[in-house]
C-alpha cells in the first residue's frame, strides 16, 4: 500500500462527496443547501488540485484540468452566494440559490470525471 | 530535458507549502464563523463565510482594516490572534520554500536550459555549433566573432561558460553548460536546425568528439561540415569509418609541418605565408637543419613528431622519464632538463632539440639547459597553456608549437577558405623550386606583407554581376577579370592560385584561362584588390567597365536620353 496513493484518492473522493452533498436537494430551496458544506467542498477541492501539481503524464494533465474546472465552478458559486447575500437587494432568493446550486452541480460533474479516472487508473494497474 | 520542466518543478515543489497554506486559511475562516459574536444591537451573531474570509484575508497579509462589520467579541479576538500567528507561519513556510527553489541548482539549470533553447531557436542566420570552449574553442570563437559569424557553444565546465559571458564579443552567443556526449543536448543546441552549417568538436576528450561527430552525421539532415579535434589515432580511425573528412590532430599537423620545413624549406615558407594573419610581415626564419635531433617527451605529441621525422630519415634520440613507454631504438630514460641526461642523448653532436612534454615549465627548462650547453641549437618548444604566453614569447625559440592555435587555424581555414587546404596539399607534393617561384610571384604582385587568401564561387551568390553572362556562354578570360575597376589599364594585385571546376583542380591557372559558371577560384591578393575584384563580381557598372570599357549611365532618365539606351563610350 502506498500512502501517497491513499492521500490522493482520499482527497479526490472527498471532494466529490462533499460537492454531491451540497448539490443534493431541491435546486431552488435555500434550506436544502448548507454554506459550510460548500466551504469545505472548496477547501478540499483546492487541496486536491495542489496534489495533482507537477505530474508529467497525460493522465496527470487531465486530472489537473478537471480539478481546475471544479475549483472554478465552486468559487463562482461561492462568489454568487456572497453577491446575493450582501450586494444584491433581494438577498438569497430562489433565483440566486438556483444559480449557486447549478454552478456547483457543474463542479460535481468534473469531480465525477476525476473519480472515474482514478478508478480506471487503478484498474489498469492490476497490482 | 523537457521544455516545460521549470514550471513542472515549481508546481511539484510548491505542493506541500500550498496545501499547508490552504489548510491554515480554511481553519482560520471556519473558526471565525463558529465563534459567537454580538451585533450592534447586542444580539448573538455569527460571522458569515464571506465576512470571515474577508477578515482573514486582510489579517493574514498584515493589512489589518480592524474589526468589521461589528466590534469582535473576546472569543473572536482570541481566535483572530491565533489565526494571525498561524498565517504568519504558513506564509513564511511558503515563501521560504519558493526562495529555496529559486536557489536550487536543478531549478536554475532548468531555467538556463530553457533560455538557451529559446536563444538558439532565435538565431536565424547560419551558425556553427562549437562543442568545447577550451583554449582552442576560445580562439576559434573570437575569430568567428571577428568575421561576423554566429555560433553556439556547449561546454561541460561551468567556469568556461561564465568566461564566455564575460568576454567582450560583439554578438551574444548562446552558451550552455552541458555534456556534449548526450545527443539531447546537441539537439537542444540546434544540431537539426536548418541554420546549423557546421559542427566543431574541440573537447579535450577524444571520445566525446567522436560522439559529437557520429551524432551529427546521423542526426543532421543537411550538409553540415564536421570538424573534429583528435589526438589518438585509433579514435581517428573510428571517425573515418563514420565518413568524417575533417579530422584535426594538432600533433600530427605540427609533425608534418616540421618534417616539411626540414625537407623543403621553400614549401614550408609558402605555406607559412599563405596561412599567417593577412597584413603581417614575415620575419625570416631559421631553417631547421638536418642531422641529429633530440626529442624530450614521448607522449602523443612526441610519437607523432618522431614518426614524421623518421620518415624524413632524421637521426633521433628520445628522452622519456617513464620506463613503461616503449620508445624507438635510441632512447634515454630521464628528464630532459638534467645535464647528464642531455649528454647521454648526444647533445654534443645534436643540431636540434624538441621540448615536447605536456608541462610548459619543464619544456622551458629543457630548452634553457640545452641552449646553455650548445647555444646554436635549433629549438622547438611546445606550449600547452595560453596563460604562459608571456614566458614563451620572451624565450624566443625557433619554433613554438601551440596546439590550440594549430587547431583553430585549421578549422578557420577549412571553413572559410576550403580551397586553400587543396592548394596547400598541392604545395606539399611539389618541390622547393616550384614553391620559390610561387612565393616570388606573390611577393611581386602583393608586396612583402602576408596576402589575403580567399575564395569565391562564380555562381548567382558569389558573382551576381558576372553569372548571367557566363551562363549565356560568354568567354571571359581570367586576364580580363583581373583589371582594376578604377582604371582598367592597370592590373589588380591579385594572384589566382587555384580554380576548382567540377571536382577537377587547375593549379596556378594562366591569364588566358577561360572562366565558366560555377568555377571556384582561390586568390591571394591585397585587401584593396579583394574589395575591387568583388566590386567587379557584384556591381553591373563595374563589370561593364572592366570587361568592355564602357561606363553605363546609372539612372533610367540618362539612359533614355543617351542615344545608345544601354551604354555610351567613356
Amino acid at each position: 500500500m502506498n500512502l501517497e496513493k491513499v492521500v490522493f484518492g482520499f482527497f479526490i473522493v472527498f471532494a466529490a462527496t462533499l460537492n454531491f452533498g451540497f448539490v443534493i436537494g431541491e435546486i431552488d430551496n435555500p434550506m436544502h443547501h448548507n454554506a459550510t458544506e460548500l466551504f469545505f467542498a472548496i477547501v478540499v477541492n483546492l487541496i486536491a488540485t495542489v496534489l495533482k501539481f507537477g505530474d508529467r503524464t497525460q493522465v496527470g494533465a487531465v486530472h489537473l484540468a478537471t480539478s481546475l474546472v471544479a475549483d472554478l465552478q465552486l468559487l463562482a458559486a461561492a462568489g454568487a452566494w456572497a453577491y446575493a447575500a450582501y450586494v444584491s437587494p433581494t438577498g438569497v432568493d430562489t433565483g440566486a440559490i438556483t444559480t449557486i446550486v447549478s454552478l456547483s452541480a457543474g463542479a460535481l460533474l468534473a469531480n465525477i470525471i476525476s473519480v472515474v479516472m482514478l478508478i480506471v487508473e487503478t484498474m489498469m494497474l492490476r497490482r | 530535458m523537457h521544455p516545460n520542466s521549470a514550471i513542472l518543478l515549481i508546481l511539484r515543489r510548491m505542493r506541500a507549502p500550498l496545501i499547508v497554506l490552504i489548510t491554515l486559511y480554511a481553519v482560520s475562516v471556519l473558526g471565525l464563523t463558529l465563534l459567537p459574536g454580538v451585533d450592534a444591537d447586542g444580539r448573538p451573531w455569527h460571522m458569515s463565510f464571506f465576512h470571515a474570509f474577508y477578515v482573514i484575508s486582510y489579517t493574514a497579509t498584515t493589512i489589518g482594516f480592524g474589526e468589521i462589520p461589528y466590534p469582535f467579541s473576546d472569543a473572536q479576538r482570541m481566535w483572530v490572534t491565533f489565526s494571525i500567528y498561524l498565517s504568519v507561519i504558513g506564509w513564511a513556510y511558503a515563501i521560504g520554500a519558493l526562495l529555496a527553489l529559486v536557489q536550487n541548482r536543478a531549478f536554475q539549470n532548468a531555467i538556463a536550459m530553457q533560455r538557451f533553447g529559446r536563444a538558439v531557436r532565435r538565431v536565424r542566420e547560419p551558425f556553427y555549433l562549437v562543442c568545447g570552449y577550451g583554449e582552442t574553442g576560445q580562439l576559434l570563437c573570437r575569430a568567428f566573432d571577428h568575421l561576423n559569424r554566429r555560433f553556439v557553444v556547449l561546454d561541460i565546465d561551468p567556469a568556461r561558460i561564465e568566461e564566455l559571458e564575460l568576454q567582450d564579443l560583439r554578438i551574444d552567443a548562446p552558451a550552455i553548460t552541458a555534456d556534449a556526449r548526450h545527443p539531447d543536448n546537441l539537439l537542444m543546441a540546434g544540431l537539426t536546425s536548418r541554420h546549423c552549417i557546421g559542427v566543431i568538436a574541440l573537447t579535450s576528450d577524444d571520445e566525446a568528439n567522436l560522439v559529437v561527430a557520429a551524432a551529427t552525421r546521423l542526426l543532421h539532415n543537411g550538409e553540415a561540415s564536421i570538424l573534429c579535434r583528435v589526438t589518438r589515432p585509433e579514435i581517428a580511425d573510428n571517425m573515418k569509418s563514420f565518413g568524417i573528412g575533417h579530422i584535426i590532430n594538432p600533433f600530427e599537423t605540427f609533425g608534418e609541418y616540421l618534417a616539411l620545413a626540414i625537407r623543403s624549406p621553400g614549401s614550408y615558407q609558402l605555406m607559412e605565408w599563405l596561412t599567417s594573419t593577412p597584413g603581417a610581415t614575415l620575419k625570416p626564419q631559421r631553417e631547421p637543419p638536418r642531422g641529429h635531433w633530440i626529442l624530450c617527451g614521448y607522449g602523443r605529441f612526441g610519437q607523432a613528431i618522431a614518426d614524421d621525422l623518421q620518415v624524413e630519415g632524421i637521426d633521433l634520440t628520445v628522452i622519456e622519464p617513464d620506463h613503461s613507454i616503449a620508445c624507438t631504438s635510441q632512447n634515454v630514460h630521464g628528464v630532459g632538463n638534467e645535464r647528464h641526461v642531455l649528454e647521454q642523448a648526444g647533445i654534443e653532436r645534436a643540431v636540434g632539440i624538441i621540448a615536447g612534454t605536456n608541462n610548459d615549465i619543464a619544456n622551458l627548462a629543457i630548452v634553457a639547459t640545452a641552449a646553455e650547453r650548445k647555444p646554436d641549437l635549433f629549438t622547438v618548444l611546445r606550449q600547452n597553456l595560453q596563460s604562459n604566453q608571456s614566458l614563451f614569447s620572451t624565450f624566443q625559440a625557433d619554433f613554438t608549437v601551440r596546439p590550440a592555435q594549430i587547431i583553430a587555424h585549421e578549422c578557420l581555414g577549412l571553413l572559410m577558405t576550403p580551397l586553400l587546404a587543396r592548394f596547400l596539399a598541392e604545395v606539399k607534393r611539389r618541390d622547393d623550386a616550384w614553391s620559390d617561384a610561387v612565393v616570388a610571384r606573390i611577393a611581386q604582385t602583393c608586396g612583402e606583407r602576408v596576402p589575403m587568401t580567399w575564395n569565391v564561387a562564380l555562381d548567382g551568390r558569389g558573382a551576381p554581376a558576372l553569372e548571367p553572362a557566363l551562363r549565356g556562354g560568354a568567354e571571359i578570360e581570367l586576364n580580363a577579370l583581373l583589371r582594376d575597376p578604377t582604371n582598367r589599364q592597370e592590373r589588380l594585385n591579385a594572384v589566382p592560385l587555384l580554380v576548382l571546376r567540377a571536382g577537377q583542380q587547375h593549379v596556378l591557372p594562366d591569364d588566358s584561362f577561360a572562366l565558366r559558371t560555377d568555377d571556384d577560384i582561390l586568390f591571394a591578393s591585397t585587401r584593396t584588390a579583394r574589395a575591387r575584384l568583388q566590386g567587379t563580381l557584384v556591381n553591373v557598372n563595374d563589370r561593364d567597365y572592366v570587361l568592355h570599357g564602357r561606363a553605363q549611365r546609372a539612372g533610367w532618365l540618362w539612359r533614355k536620353l543617351a542615344r545608345d539606351p544601354q551604354s555610351v563610350a567613356p
